[in-house]
């Protein structure tokens, strides 16, 4: 499906990253596997598309900081000769109630969630437009559509990633590069397993398909989106949260 | 000069597809050769490539014509 494809995917050590990174190389995408911090979870991500017979490294970078980003742009290049899709993933959270929340809590999430999605499209913008081919899908959040309270920092960035999302699709369509949104809403991952038993079940009667969603389910649909199949799909929203927020 | 010239309109015919008569020093980009903002940058990216060069987004900004891609590519090689 992804055959002689090169993908980079951020914040891929873990989580949904993780989840995409191993989704994408088991549809036939060689995978930059960035990391900001984890090491050694990116290693293990490398191993295992390794050890399934595909193609992948790890790339270190900061992807709020340019001088990181160009190096691993340049860097993927060199490795795997071109680069078709990027995944803009890498995401945290800085939780608190907005009269708690410090200007450092706001900025430090702004940086990392939204302005690393607008750095790294930049950062690989060049070389998609050489090639007339690109698909570049950016993990957004169902709560960036429907907001949440306690996350004023992280609501503002990943829906500024959907209106990043259309900007980007529409300035780069002529070029054959489409630019979409996958907003995922509760999945099972290191950071929604800190939640109480209390908080889970008061989640789980929001969520029309009850039940939590898995990486896998956001790594399919990424999947779709990077594929030829969703060649005349672009600026979208994709809602992957099992009719969450309709 | 005339050969940074010969080399820049190549480029220009075969990236925007213009008339090659049309590709003079005085040409604006957009205003005589139909080119898009878009297709400015690519120019400039791929001038960069043609030339071993980097041309700041300041610079670039200020290329308006073939003549200031031609002058600025002169003065900096």
């Amino acid at each position: 499906m992804l055959h002689e494809q090169v993908a980079l995917v951020t914040g891929a050590s873990r989580g949904i990253g993780r989840a995409i990174a191993l989704e994408l190389a088991q549809s036939g995408a060689k995978v930059a596997v960035n990391y900001a911090g984890s090491e050694d979870r990116a290693d293990a991500v490398v191993q295992e598309i390794k050890d399934n017979g595909g193609e992948a490294i790890k790339i270190q970078a900061n992807v709020s900081q340019g001088d990181d980003v160009s190096r691993m742009v340049k860097t993927v290049v060199e490795e795997f000769g071109r680069l078709d899709i990027l995944v803009n993933n890498a995401g945290i959270t800085k939780d608190n109630l907005l009269m708690r929340m410090k200007e450092q809590e706001f900025d430090d999430v702004i940086d990392t969630n939204l302005k690393g999605v607008f750095m790294c499209t930049k950062g690989v913008t060049r070389q998609m437009m050489k090639q007339k081919f690109g698909r570049i899908i950016n993990i957004s959040s169902i709560v960036g559509v429907s907001g949440n309270p306690g996350q004023a920092n992280y609501v503002a960035a990943k829906a500024g990633v959907i209106g990043l999302t259309k900007s980007n699709a529409k300035e780069l369509a002529s070029r054959n590069i489409t630019v979409n949104a996958v907003a995922p809403g509760y999945i099972t991952t290191d950071m929604t397993d800190q939640l109480t038993d209390e908080q889970r079940e008061q989640m789980l009667a929001l969520i029309p398909l009850n039940r939590l969603g898995e990486g896998a389910d956001v790594a399919r649909a990424v999947r779709f989106l990077a594929s030829g199949d969703a060649a005349y799909i672009t600026g979208q929203t994709l809602h992957v949260d099992g009719g969450m927020v309709m | 000069m005339a050969e940074t010239f010969d080399r820049v309109k190549q480029i220009i015919v075969d990236r925007l597809d213009a008339d090659e008569s049309k590709v003079t020093m005085e040409a604006s980009f957009k205003e005589d050769l139909e080119a898009d903002s878009l297709d400015v940058v690519e120019l400039v990216m791929e001038l960069e490539d043609e030339f071993d060069m980097e041309i700041s987004d300041e610079e670039a900004e200020k290329i308006n014509t073939v003549g200031d891609a031609v002058n600025y590519i002169n003065s900096v090689s």
